[in-house]
């Protein structure tokens, strides 16, 4: 049902709410908060990936003016907070006490008066450490004789996390028995970053005089770290406050719980002042939540261009900690989508985990719990199977896809997808990019000596974590809430258990109530991030926001109007089934002029309430979803090579994208840019690495590089809509998309003008002097 | 490195957003900070360590500067612009129009340091293409918006600004 | 980090600046545009006890032509330098360089003297005046002298300047009647130091080669020129086959190492490549000048 103008629910691209403040350099950050007598905290780094500590002499640093506290591992240990669980079951340093086993780790924190005076006594801590043989790859980590890096834990022999499989390993063998074609690639997904442009931090104010604690913190979940802090620091829940004002970007990088959030608490407890926390990009890059890290060996088996069967080994670099932020049962996150828009009847995953002397994590830059993993590997080597077989990408991809008629689909390792159409998107997508032509163009040129190369990715996601049977974090089931209050007056106000990092929610949101109640988007006012007065929610990652707390809006949205629908009727004196809803106002049916708007329903909820109801027109959903959403597209990407220097430019991008229904095309068209933008970085420039001492390369934006506008490409949007059938709104959720599907299809354009020379892979990030080798080693470079 | 020990402190004036400031500040003290912590100025941000993201761009004498890399004291008795000073008489300014109606913001962290160097940008060149505003704003980092929104943001800003002249 | 304290000046001559300095005896940095300076005070990888703020100091952003070459003073900014027409036509190596040093936002600041007395070897303007031929006039407790720029530049982050001297400007050397070049600069991003950057300058003199500058960025100790690729120029015809020589003997002058760029071997590649690329330009521009 299409709202008008004034109203603007879904469909509309209605310019943010949000943006005023932000516009006028009036946002609220975590940096930006000032409380009186608040003090400075810092944390100090190891230098070292492994190494013992011997002695940390903190005397110097004490004895600076301005510092109040000095706080080491040792000094936490005696509260219990020198370790901390993480959100995969593990253990992690806050400050090291025996060992540190990254560069990067978290060593001391000094707190003082002022940011630069804790800076200054960081260089007077004087720490003797005992250098030990650094553990930089997963290979070495598993293999014989490595130096055990979690020695800290009880029976722990080796560097081996986990092994963790999904799927049919005898079906799937079978079916290799049979192929008479078998394809395979060994493809590296490197170590980056989600790098939001506003790093982690807090201000944590445990007042003695309230007994109450709040902490301002850069949090995507502020529910689920209240409860952890409650676990933790073994403070009550019920006098924990967290506040996750606006976020300068998440991507991830802001689920994880740091060290540093649980020292500045720790240091107010201790101190009785509030102590802000902002970490410098260094700290940001070297120590929080990286991404991907995973070396895969994928193989796919076919009968004639019939793909049979799919099978992925998987190593997985998770750093000194396991700290993936994923639902806990899946340890390889949902790697094991990776039969992608591919209808594949047998597939065999098996992943292992290890731990390396590197920072913890693996889980975050919109990921949806390692889909850009999947998605990646299934791309590349759909696309690798096409040069083997000597047929068009495209017509490999359009044979092989799951049809139309197939959905709810079951996939070989037991996703039920929800709706797709992959046809109809990759052939909008052929359209638009002219990809017959192109292909013309592409021999031509070739023959000229020029060389360009199309890329395509089909991808298929899976997001909206999720059914709680399935879904649990740190034991929480991923359900999320939207609590709904309507005033006298018919404004309102929406309160959410999830988190926006810039995704628009304010305004979003609003647009579900404005089309499931009629209320103007702008008469309804949406609240998150304030554990005092949101509900509870497991917060915003994953791309679950619109299809789980979007669907508790919905949903309370239509618990609210069928009370509404008893008051209309109570007000027009007529039956509740003779009355019709239209956006904003029931009408009897037949007598159009007999009507009362959700204004005058909500001013009747507190002034004429019918007898044996309650008086309010408010209330709260938790949604727990039946299922996952399942958001595709096709991104076709064309690039140009230099032959001299291997420097590789993005002629075109087409991205065509199906969220379902869009709940504000204008944004969701943002978050696919967004995406297709971060796709490119990851594709062609980002990288954390690491020299064989365990030394962090790229710990800075000098050495960790970010596409500029200068860089970026041009993209050119389209859309398919293939609505959810069980999501209340028909919609997906859409916010990791263009991270998960695109690098691919940047992959896929360099490799593909490089194919018919016999080149089948380059490893990301796809730099120009990998390019060169490239071309050298077939002769092609200039 | 021996770190120092005595604090060297200097009174300082400087006009910001059209105001006189005063203060006697640390000559180490970074421009951002003295904008952000001494006048609570905090629409300018820090996103680095490097000056590699231009989030700190604020307008010195009409300039963009990264003021992570400016000393506070090197802006004695000059004019500061920060994004608090870019609306007149209650009116936003057209790059800040221009960036709401083109959807040219979704975090809001780079935004402030964007729109100053795109007003820069404009005073000296009332009409750029596309290409030459990709290339005025490639000192400023964003991680949301992939640029395509900024740049049409920009030429709505641009457009604005030529018909009121 | 934050940076170390240090005593800050400002003086308004040139005399004033030179006094600090000798008395602070070599714990004294000028601070023109900063970019670099300050970055590395933030890094505490230099703690300098007392700045010399020499932007208030007139007379020291002049550009302009001065006896058959250009003068730059030492307040000129890599943004005028992007802006200036002066750098186009026969100076155009220098033109062409400025507008990729660094961003957009550092240009604003940042001084083409101050590149040279920090001497980078992944500095951009090294490159451009070693090709076009350059002097650096400096100014001390003796008065003044001028050493050219190849002498200058003497390692990396290592010049001839004393630490109680200051430039005051860099006088590019006269181009020629018929001259152009151009400054080709492979980077991952836009504020990337230089992966390999390649200045050509040539002189015409009837239709054969003059004079040629080669000059590098990033792919050795300190910017070079590539002497033997020069001379094979020398006095030769601008053909297909001289270039394609001189761009194989100027792969062999590079000396770059093994990083995250790239291999010596593909760094020598993109230098041999520029170079042919450099010298094909600055000859088409030469001729049209």
């Amino acid at each position: 049902m299409a709202t008008a103008h004034e109203i603007r629910g879904m469909g509309h691209s209605v310019p943010r709410k949000e943006d005023q403040r932000f516009i006028r350099g009036k946002g609220n950050y975590v940096d930006d908060v000032s409380l009186p007598g608040m003090l400075h905290m810092e944390l100090l780094r190891s230098p070292y990936a492994h190494a013992r500590i011997v002695v940390i002499d903190a005397s110097r640093a004490q004895a600076l003016p301005g510092v109040v506290a000095v706080v080491t591992g040792e000094a936490l240990a005696a509260h219990n907070l020198a370790w901390m669980p993480t959100l995969s079951g593990d253990t992690q340093a806050v400050l090291a006490t025996d060992k540190v086993r990254f560069q990067g780790q978290e060593v001391a924190a000094v707190i003082a008066e002022t940011a630069y005076i804790a800076k200054d006594a960081l260089e007077l801590i004087d720490v003797e450490y005992d250098v030990l043989d650094a553990v930089p790859t997963p290979q070495q980590a598993l293999a014989e004789g490595a130096p055990v890096i979690r020695d800290d834990k009880e029976g722990q022999t080796s560097n081996h996390i986990y092994h963790w499989e999904a799927g049919d390993r005898e079906a799937t063998e079978r079916a290799f028995a049979e192929a008479d074609k078998v394809v395979s690639l060994d493809t590296f997904y490197p170590r980056c970053h989600p790098a939001p442009l506003e790093c982690c931090g807090c201000v944590a104010d445990v007042n003695p005089a309230t007994g109450k604690t709040t902490i301002y913190m850069t949090s995507q979940a502020p529910h689920a770290h209240r409860t952890l802090f409650a676990l933790v620091a073994g403070l009550p829940e019920h006098q924990i406050r967290i506040v996750s004002p606006d976020l300068g970007g998440g991507f991830g990088n802001k689920v994880p719980i740091y060290p540093g959030y649980v020292c500045a608490t720790a240091a107010s407890l201790l101190i009785g002042r509030p102590v802000k926390w902002i970490e410098d990009r260094t700290g940001n890059l070297i120590s929080t939540g990286f991404a991907r890290d995973f070396h895969m060996h994928g193989e796919l088996a076919l009968r004639g261009d019939r793909m049979t069967g799919l099978k992925v080994k998987l190593l997985s670099d998770n750093g000194a900690f396991f700290a993936d932020a994923q639902p806990t049962k899946f340890k390889a996150g949902l790697f094991h989508i990776v039969t992608g828009s591919y209808d594949i009847p047998a597939a065999f995953v098996e992943a292992d985990g290890a731990y390396t002397n590197k920072a913890p994590g693996g889980v975050a830059y919109r990921c949806s719990f390692r889909v850009t993993e999947a998605s990646f590997m299934i791309e590349r080597l759909v696309q690798n199977a096409a040069y083997e077989l000597g047929v068009d990408p495209a017509d490999l991809r359009m044979k092989n896809f799951i049809k139309p008629e197939q959905f709810p689909y079951e996939s070989a390792t037991g996703f039920v997808y929800d709706s797709g159409d992959y046809p109809k998107a990759l052939e909008l997508a052929l359209g638009k990019l002219g990809y017959k032509e192109l292909r013309k163009e592409q021999a031509e040129a070739r023959a000229q000596g020029k060389l360009i190369g199309i890329g395509l990715a089909c991808f298929t996601e899976v997001v909206g974590a999720g059914p709680g049977k399935e879904y649990q974090i740190a034991g929480l089931r991923m359900f999320d809430s939207a609590e709904l209050r309507v005033h006298p007056t018919g404004k309102a106000i929406l309160k959410l258990g999830v988190k926006s990092q810039g995704q628009g929610h304010e305004t979003t949101f609003a647009q579900i109530i404005a089309q499931e109640l009629g209320i103007p988007y702008e008469d309804v006012e949406v609240m998150e991030g304030d554990t005092d007065n949101t509900p509870y929610g497991l917060g915003t990652y994953a791309s679950r926001s619109t299809p789980v707390a979007g669907a508790a809006a919905a949903m309370i949205s239509r618990e609210l109007r069928d009370k509404a629908q008893k008051i209309a009727a109570h007000l027009l004196e007529a039956a509740e089934g003779d009355l019709e809803w239209e956006p904003g106002r029931f009408v009897v049916k037949g007598s159009p002029e007999r009507a009362v708007t959700i204004q005058d329903i909500a001013f009747a909820a507190y002034t004429n309430v019918p007898d044996g109801l309650q008086a309010g027109l408010e209330g709260v959903h938790y949604y727990d979803p039946p299922n996952m959403t399942f958001p595709f597209g096709t991104y076709a990407v064309v690039v140009e090579i230099d032959r001299g220097t291997g420097a590789w430019k993005v002629r075109r991008v087409v991205a065509v994208d199906d969220c379902g229904y869009r709940i504000n095309p204008m944004i969701v068209e943002g978050q696919i840019m967004g995406g297709l933008t971060e796709g490119y970085g990851i594709a062609a420039m980002e990288l954390i690495t690491f020299d064989e001492d365990g030394n962090c390369i790229g710990s800075t934006f000098m050495d960790y590089l970010l596409p500029t506008a200068w860089e970026t490409p041009e993209f050119e949007l389209d859309e398919t809509v293939t609505p959810s059938p069980h999501h209340p709104l028909g919609a997906k959720g859409v916010g990791e998309s263009a991270t998960v599907g695109s690098p691919a299809a940047y992959v896929n354009a360099v490799v593909d003008a490089l194919a018919h020379a016999g080149v089948r892979n380059i490893d990301m990030p796809v730099t120009s002097d990998k390019v060169w080798q490239a071309l050298a080693e077939v002769g092609l470079a200039e | 490195m021996a770190t120092q020990e005595a604090v060297v402190t200097r009174p300082m004036t400087v006009t910001v957003n059209g105001q006189a400031r005063f203060a006697e500040v640390e000559t180490r003290l970074l421009l951002v900070h003295f904008l952000r912590e001494t006048l609570g100025l905090t629409g300018t941000h820090i996103g680095c360590d490097t000056t590699s993201c231009g989030a700190c761009t604020v307008l010195l004498e009409g300039t963009p500067v990264k003021s992570c890399t400016v000393f506070a004291v090197q802006a004695e008795g000059r004019q500061i612009t920060t994004v608090e000073g870019l609306m007149s008489n209650g009116a936003l300014h057209p790059i800040q129009q221009g960036f709401h109606e083109e959807h040219a913001l979704q975090c809001g962290f780079c935004t402030p340091g964007m729109m100053l160097t795109s007003v820069a940008l404009l005073a000296e060149n009332p009409s750029p293409t596309d290409e030459q505003i990709r290339w005025a704003i490639s000192g400023n980092v964003c991680r949301c918006t992939g640029y395509q929104n900024i740049v049409k943001a920009v030429q709505h800003a641009a457009a604005k600004l030529r018909e009121e002249t | 980090m934050y940076p170390a304290s240090f005593e800050y000046f400002a003086p308004s001559s040139l005399d004033e600046a030179v006094e600090v300095l000798e008395r602070f005896g070599g714990d004294a940095k000028v601070l023109a545009g900063g970019q670099s300076l300050i970055p590395a005070m933030k890094l505490r990888v230099t703690a300098p006890r007392a700045l010399v703020d020499i932007n208030r100091i007139d007379g020291l952003d002049g550009l302009v032509e001065r006896g058959g070459g250009l003068c730059i003073g030492a307040l000129v900014r890599h943004k005028t330098c992007e802006r200036s027409e002066l750098l186009r036509g026969r100076y155009s190596v220098l033109g062409d360089a400025a507008p990729q040093i660094s961003d957009p936002i550092v240009r604003n600041l940042g001084t083409v003297c101050g590149s040279l007395a920090h001497a980078d070897p992944q500095g951009d303007w090294g490159a451009a005046l070693l090709a076009i031929g350059a002097d650096v006039v400096i100014r001390g407790p003796q008065g003044e002298r001028t050493v050219a720029l190849d002498d200058f530049l003497q390692g990396p982050f290592a010049t001839a300047l004393e630490s109680s001297e200051v430039i005051t400007k860099v006088q590019v050397r006269a181009p020629g009647a018929r001259a152009g070049g151009t400054y080709l600069k492979l980077e991952r991003k836009v504020g990337d130091f230089a992966t390999a950057g390649v200045a050509v300058h040539v002189s015409l003199d009837n239709g054969s080669i003059a004079r040629a500058g080669i000059a590098f960025t990033g792919v050795g100790p300190r910017n070079a020129r590539a002497a033997e690729a020069e001379q094979a120029l020398a006095g030769a015809e601008p053909t297909e086959e001289a270039i394609v020589a001189a761009a194989q003997l100027a792969a062999g002058a590079a000396d770059p190492w093994d990083d995250h760029r790239g291999t010596v071997e593909y760094k020598r590649n993109v230098v041999r490549v520029f170079t042919e690329r450099g010298l094909r330009t600055a000859v088409a521009a030469a001729r049209g000048a």
